[in-house]
């Protein structure tokens, strides 16, 4: 919370970015979650991930809806501006925001409530125009803030705190991601900073949408014995089927990081993601075969993760708008202004 | 031949069935009055549906230039045998109904007060024409023709009419000519033309321009400077957009690029067209929504946050007939408290009130305006009567000098120089704090929440650090008083009673006022142009014994917020209501106020 004081300190020998700032430059507000909760691990890989990637702070905006996991951009970059919006509805505010500069990075910060109750509407839409933005979901299967009830993420037969059993069928974001066209599909885990890190780098430098789907316990509603949301069942269940590492642009791929079933994919501004596979022939950029494999493995009772698809081939919201390269933010009016003769010549066709 | 009482003085009424292509047959009659000089409005009725449906178009000619609704019909075009007998029955005493005799009516139906004219228009189509389409297309350009000669219509007028519109396309030119004629020559052969209304030339739409105010809303916006449009479809506002997407996309157009400087948007709902508009502006770009009153209810809770958080937004609230779904393609002015206070919580927002297209025009710039001034949303409340119908209107001007009014935004140099940037910090002592734009220094960075915020912009739930926030945006609201335009106020010492109304009331007050001078009756007006209420409309009530006010809903909505917002007393206001979906007219409103007057003197 803002009123309680975060020293800005920072020593000296803090390893820099290409920017010279240091780790303590993407910081935020001190956190009030719940000491142990998921979304500060999310929210320190997202500091990490923005320092590493050398963002100037201020050329990135935050954004969030309502709920626990949406108060977590005021806990990092407060060197960015933030937009807490209202609930479910992120994805509208980003679109606009998005529409009228498309040069900042935009990063999304969601929940499982805000995201597949409210915001599903929102959600599917934003991802239909490939909005370029990350869109990251804080999911833990529970309502925190009003104390423990389910939501839309929560698996059937999961067992809520007080004893109740979900019985309702979940959406699974990234199920549904990949069946509406969304072109960065990919799911981590709190508990895994390093498997987190390299995916939130590339879903930052992907060009479209790209949602990250964190299970994210609840330490206080949501991580007892019963619940398929839990740190313990979710390292139990877990199959990292794929691990991203995120190379820069004009970064030579080091030996380590080729070893193995190897995938390269180069994003648009010349970084590439190179996708380690655990599995056999998995290719993240077929679709259909990532939608089969989910449903596979979650049938089998896993919980994959890694990046799952990706597409950098489709356009982006702006392409298809046709919309120019200068942020339309910065049109000066006098471009803007069609003038008085223009406005004759449209009279002329109403007398 | 000699003046009759009636010539320019008549409302021709065309009852259709919607689908059947009479809109251009129906604009090219309403345009042939303005071409000759004459004052005159067009009027659309029509359904809420694609094909099928009793549509009616109607043109009211007035040499003295009342252009609202006449409220009476003196030559009825009978197309729609569905509405044949409701159709009939309206026609006034002495009044002429055209109908197609290529089929027998019901004889059952007759009136003798008025004369029946049979025309075989789809009989004379299909001999002429032998495609389908082209014959029931055509047989409402046969009904103009016959109109032509029985009003007296200046042939040269429609010609060229017909070749602006046709010239490109010379078979339809053809057709439509051929039709036209048909109905023309037969109208002379059998009838007595003219008929005692006759459309006689005069000189008083020069400098004017048919229009609606939708296109002219579109228009405003897109002069003002605006780039982001989030919308989503909904009658009666649609053509808001569709006009503003039709001239951005070709004015704005960079000729080397072939991209136009705008964003234009459709959102799944209203719910994220208003949150796009939200985003857009919160980022710098002028941005604006239209919609209607079920848009309007799901705007609130972003309305509400914007107030609150105070960011700039503009919405084009285009009034149709409620409550809930209503009636879609009906006019009503319904939606004034549920705009003016948005939202839950102690919200309040900025309305602007055009009275027509050339203020729909004006009023949707200005809403830019302020809304960056206030960084807070304005709503231009216009309704389907402004929205939809062709007014008459001066032609549109824009000011060679107009810069756009960002209001307070910190530039990058400005920003550097300072210590410390403080997004709610009333640093003038005007309630309206500075704000700054993402992305343009780092010293710019603020968090935008709609939870408790203190004036640094800091999360707060302490009890003074709220209520600070509040009362300043409260002294915002006093400032907005001062910014907001003043109303249009016709006052004299002499009279002692007022009228005071709002939007597309404005020409039915305006004929009643005279009809009521005319019989001895004197009265002052003022017309609120935006909300909140300024000194002027204090004033006006202050002067006045007795204040009439006009407006197009049940429940007074005006009124009410005039006695909760001046310090106005009950027994002063007096309502004269219009609400059955069709725009008011001066009669209903004389009506009213002599009804209460009568009222008066028998107490």
């Amino acid at each position: 919370m803002s009123y309680i004081a975060k020293p800005k300190v920072a020593h000296p020998g803090l390893p820099r970015n290409e920017l010279g700032l240091s780790l303590r430059d993407y910081e935020g507000g001190m956190s009030t979650l719940c000491a142990g909760c998921g979304h500060d691990s999310i929210t320190a890989a997202l500091v990490q991930a923005a320092f590493e990637l050398s963002i100037p702070p201020h050329r990135m905006a935050k954004l969030s809806g309502i709920g626990c996991s949406s108060k977590t951009p005021a806990y990092f970059a407060s060197a960015s501006h933030g937009f807490n919006s209202v609930h479910g509805r992120m994805a509208s505010v980003a679109t606009g925001a998005n529409a009228a500069n498309r040069e900042l990075t935009y990063i999304g910060v969601s929940g499982d409530g805000d995201t597949l109750s409210i915001g599903l509407g929102q959600f599917c839409h934003a991802i239909r125009r490939n909005l370029d933005m990350l869109y990251v979901i804080e999911n833990n299967g529970v309502y925190g803030l009003t104390k423990g009830q389910f939501s839309a993420s929560a698996d059937v037969g999961s067992k809520a705190k007080k004893g109740e059993v979900n019985q309702q069928p979940p959406i699974d974001p990234c199920m549904l991601a990949l069946s509406i066209g969304c072109t960065f599909v990919a799911r981590s885990f709190s508990g895994d900073k390093e498997h987190l890190v390299p995916l939130l780098k590339a879903g930052i430098r992907h060009r479209g949408f790209a949602m990250i789907d964190v299970i994210s316990p609840c330490v206080t509603f949501n991580d007892h014995e019963g619940s398929t949301k839990s740190y313990d069942f979710t390292r139990r269940h877990r199959q990292a089927a794929i691990y991203a590492d995120y190379v820069p642009p004009a970064q030579e791929i080091r030996s380590g990081q080729a070893a193995g079933s190897v995938q390269s994919v180069t994003l648009h501004d010349g970084s590439r993601v190179l996708l380690r596979k655990v599995g056999a022939d998995y290719d993240a950029t077929d679709r259909m075969a990532a939608f089969g494999y989910l449903s596979q493995r979650q049938a089998a009772g896993e919980i994959v993760t890694g990046l799952l698809f990706i597409d950098e081939g489709k356009p982006d919201m702006h392409e298809v708008q046709a919309t120019p390269d200068q942020p339309l933010n910065e049109v000066p009016y006098a471009r803007l202004n069609p003038g008085q003769k223009a406005l004759d010549a449209i009279q002329s066709r109403f007398r | 031949m000699s003046q009759t009482p009636r010539d320019n003085d008549f409302t021709v009424k065309i009852a259709n069935v919607n689908g059947t292509g009479s809109a251009s047959a129906n604009t090219l009659l309403m345009k042939s009055f303005f071409r000759m000089g004459i004052p005159v409005a067009g009027k659309n009725y029509f359904p809420s549906n694609i094909q099928g449906l009793p549509t009616w178009y109607e043109i009211r000619a007035s040499r003295e230039g009342y252009i609202c609704r006449s409220g009476q019909v003196d030559v009825m075009v009978a197309m729609n045998a569905q509405t044949y007998r409701k159709d009939l029955a309206e026609v006034a005493a002495g009044g002429y109904l055209i109908y197609d005799s290529t089929w027998p009516r019901d004889r059952q139906l007759a009136r003798d007060d008025i004369t029946v004219l049979g025309v075989p228009l789809a009989r004379m189509c299909n001999e002429r024409f032998s495609r389908a389409r082209e014959r029931v297309l055509m047989k409402n350009i046969a009904y103009v023709g016959v109109l032509a000669a029985l009003l007296d219509i200046d042939m040269n007028v429609v010609r060229n009419l017909l070749q602006e519109s046709y010239g490109a396309k010379p078979q339809l030119l053809d057709s439509n000519q051929a039709a036209f004629d048909l109905g023309y020559r037969y109208a002379i052969e059998n009838f007595s033309c003219p008929l005692p209304f006759r459309a006689q030339l005069m000189d008083a739409t020069s400098g004017h321009i048919m229009i609606d105010g939708n296109t002219t809303a579109a228009l405003g916006a897109l002069f003002a400077g605006a780039t982001v449009v989030g919308w989503y479809p909904i009658t009666p506002s649609t053509s808001v957009i569709d006009a503003f997407r039709r001239y951005a996309e070709r004015l704005r157009r960079d000729p080397q690029t072939g991209r136009s400087n705008v964003a234009i948007i459709q959102a799944e709902d209203e719910l994220a067209a208003i949150g796009m508009v939200l985003g857009a502006s919160w980022n710098g770009a002028r941005s604006f929504t239209s919609t209607s009153g079920p848009g309007i209810s799901l705007m609130n809770e972003f309305l509400g946050y914007a107030y609150f958080t105070e960011i700039p937004a503009v919405v084009i609230n285009v009034q149709r007939c409620g409550p809930s779904t209503g009636m879609p393609t009906r006019t009503q002015q319904a939606d004034i408290m549920a705009c003016a206070y948005a939202s839950h919580g102690d919200t309040r927002h900025v309305l602007l009130f055009p009275a027509n297209p050339e203020e729909a025009f004006y009023l949707s710039a200005v809403a830019f305006d302020l809304a960056e001034r206030l960084q807070t949303p304005v709503i231009v409340l216009t309704d389907l009567d402004i929205g939809m119908n062709d007014w008459m209107c001066r032609e549109l001007k824009w000011d060679a000098g107009y810069q756009p009014d960002r209001g307070k935004v910190m530039s990058a140099a400005q920003l550097e120089a300072i210590e410390k940037f403080h997004r709610y910090l009333d640093v003038d002592h005007d309630g309206i704090p500075w704000r700054s734009l993402p992305g343009v220094h780092p010293k710019g960075a603020y968090f935008t929440r709609g939870s408790g915020h203190n004036m640094y912009g800091a999360y707060t739930e302490d009890a003074k650090e709220y209520q600070h926030v509040v009362d300043r945006l409260r002294l915002k609201w006093e400032t907005a008083k001062t910014l907001v335009p003043e109303p249009v106020v016709e006052q004299s010492e002499r009279h002692r009673t007022g009228i005071i109304s709002v939007g597309s009331c404005d020409g039915a007050v305006r004929e009643a006022r005279d009809r009521l001078a005319a019989a001895g009756v004197g009265t002052n007006y003022l017309r609120v142009k935006a909300f909140p209420f300024g000194k002027a409309v204090q004033d006006f009530l202050d002067a006045h014994d007795r204040v009439y006010v006009v407006e197009q809903n049940r429940d007074a909505q005006l009124r009410a917020l005039l006695l909760l917002e001046t310090r106005v007393g009950q027994d002063k206001l007096v309502s004269v209501l219009h609400y059955d979906g069709l725009p008011v007219t001066a009669a209903s409103i004389v009506d009213g106020i002599n009804q209460d007057m009568a009222r008066g003197k028998a107490a």
